[in-house]
């Protein structure tokens, strides 16, 4: 296996090269400090400024796929409502987000054992349908939402009992990636009913949010970054966080983020010099 | 005239009951049932989608075409996980209402369903997904080359966002001496993001937004009819 051949590097070095990156940091634990950027900050004292007891539905528009970024940003978002004593309502338009649902509720019932299913949290589950989903929450709440996933009518339970739609919650927090997601609430919901809204994404569906700024979002969190500075902002905020080793999931994955980011960019530099140093040797010819 | 003109008539009515009820809020009920018809034939969908997936995949099987298999594994996958979904295998009741067998919901914890997902459906999926870091290495070598003035320009942006998305932004340039507004982190933040994209994106989201106003327009009033397929 030779290292270069006519300019061009065996691509199997630059898979052991990535697959050093990533594991290096995860197997010797490094991470690194982050600083919230001012969208984090936005989306936490959205959070943080809502009066105790707000209704906050917690759409969660994703699959597996894209939880290695998305599900840190999530339960640190989850965390900070329960810090803040929210009462949180859970629904998914991605029928695989119900699972992601469960698995937060695990861990909000594990480190806020007082939260109490029906009246502090609901889970609504899958909702199939898409925007029409949507169109029918602004409309009529119980209408599409007759029931949680154990089958209890959102009529009698405290948290749902006084919604007629979906606008009279306090925030919408849309953690998505793709279609059905963040953009649909925004036009369906957030946008024409006046509902205040915050997104999380990954990286690369970020820049598409950022449309949205400030008037239709409130703000933005973005991959795996945005996890990491948001965990880092509601640490500094809540410390009894600090010795909860789950809550900073997102801060030590941005240890393969930036071995990764380098090695690419280290990538991209070695690729320019030998395009250049192979088009000199064509001039010279 | 079955086959085209009323689901045509159905759309169009359809389309015109829901723009009559955004600006007529009386009208909403009849948008309400609309969007009532729409869940339902999606529900039935799915049915004809799974019917056809059986059909296609088992003419594979039948034929012996290359990469059978697959399509053997794709039926037993699929067969499987309908069959535990639906009878709910292994998953408990609700609390709620403990004397009932099937309460529990779908992928509740214990199901068998709740254990494709975690143990098959999450590390397949995720690894695919994350098999893209690979793919982008090696693609970042070979392809990202500056060979012209735009290529450039996306070389340096993608080169700035990659170290100011990460501490090595911070490494470099975060230092006292250095304006805070020159900071590779700043630069993207305050910068890359809120200005050049956001505008980028802006203009993006307005023309689709045109595009799907000029082809929905197309639709109620039957001009379009792709969506119904060829005539044959």
């Amino acid at each position: 296996m030779q290292f270069l051949t006519n300019g061009q590097l065996d691509r199997r070095w630059i898979f052991l090269g990535m697959l050093l990156a990533i594991a290096s940091p995860i197997l010797l634990q490094v991470t690194f400090p982050e600083k919230p950027s001012p969208k984090t900050i936005d989306v936490f004292n959205a959070i943080d400024q809502l009066s105790e007891s707000s209704r906050v539905v917690i759409a969660c528009d994703f699959d597996p796929a894209s939880a290695g970024e998305l599900e840190p940003m999530i339960s640190a978002i989850v965390r900070h409502c329960a810090l803040k004593r929210h009462r949180m309502i859970f629904l998914t338009l991605w029928l695989p987000g119900a699972p992601v649902i469960k698995s937060n509720i695990r861990m909000l019932v594990d480190e806020f054992p007082d939260y109490r299913s029906g009246i502090d949290y609901v889970d609504l589950g899958y909702q199939p349908g898409a925007e029409v989903v949507l169109k029918v929450l602004t409309s009529n709440f119980k209408k599409q939402c007759s029931s949680d996933t154990s089958g209890r009518n959102t009529a009698d339970l405290p948290i749902t009992a006084p919604l007629t739609t979906i606008q009279q919650v306090d925030l919408i927090v849309s953690v998505s990636t793709g279609f059905p997601g963040t953009t649909e609430w925004v036009q369906y919901v957030g946008s024409p009913h006046k509902v205040k809204m915050v997104g999380g994404t990954t990286a690369v569906s970020a820049p598409s949010l950022y449309a949205y700024i400030p008037r239709q979002l409130i703000s933005v969190l973005g991959g795996i970054k945005g996890a990491a500075e948001y965990e880092r902002k509601i640490m500094d905020h809540y410390p009894q966080l600090e010795a909860n080793q789950s809550a900073r999931e997102g801060i030590r994955r941005m240890g393969p983020q930036f071995m990764g980011h380098m090695l690419v960019v280290t990538l991209i530099v070695l690729g320019n010099i030998l395009f250049f140093v192979e088009k000199r040797k064509g001039t010279d010819r | 005239m079955m086959k085209r003109t009323i689901p045509v008539m159905i759309a169009s009515i359809a389309g015109l009951v829901l723009v009559v009820a955004h600006f007529i809020p009386p009208a909403q009920s009849w948008a309400d049932e609309v969007s009532s018809w729409f869940q339902i034939l999606a529900a039935v969908a799915f049915i004809l989608g799974g019917a056809s997936l059986f059909k296609i995949h088992l003419q594979k099987i039948s034929d012996q075409r290359p990469g059978w298999g697959y399509s053997a594994l794709t039926i037993v996958a699929f067969t499987v996980t309908l069959i535990v979904g639906i009878f709910k295998i292994g998953v408990p009741p609700s609390e709620s209402f403990p004397s009932m067998p099937w309460s529990g919901d779908y992928v509740g914890d214990g199901g068998v369903l709740w254990w494709i997902f975690t143990y098959i459906f999450t590390p397949l999926n995720a690894t695919m997904f994350a098999l893209l870091a690979f793919f982008i290495s090696s693609a970042a070598f070979r392809a990202f080359r500056a060979k012209n003035t735009e290529a450039m320009i996306l070389l340096v942006t993608a080169t700035v966002v990659l170290l100011g998305q990460t501490y090595a932004g911070t490494l470099l340039t975060g230092y006292d001496w250095i304006n805070p507004h020159l900071q590779l982190k700043s630069i993207v933040d305050e910068w890359l993001m809120p200005v050049f994209n956001a505008s980028g994106q802006r203009a993006i989201k307005i023309g689709i937004a045109l595009g799907i106003v000029s082809t929905s327009l197309k639709v109620l009033i039957g001009t379009d009819r792709s969506y119904l397929g060829n005539e044959e």
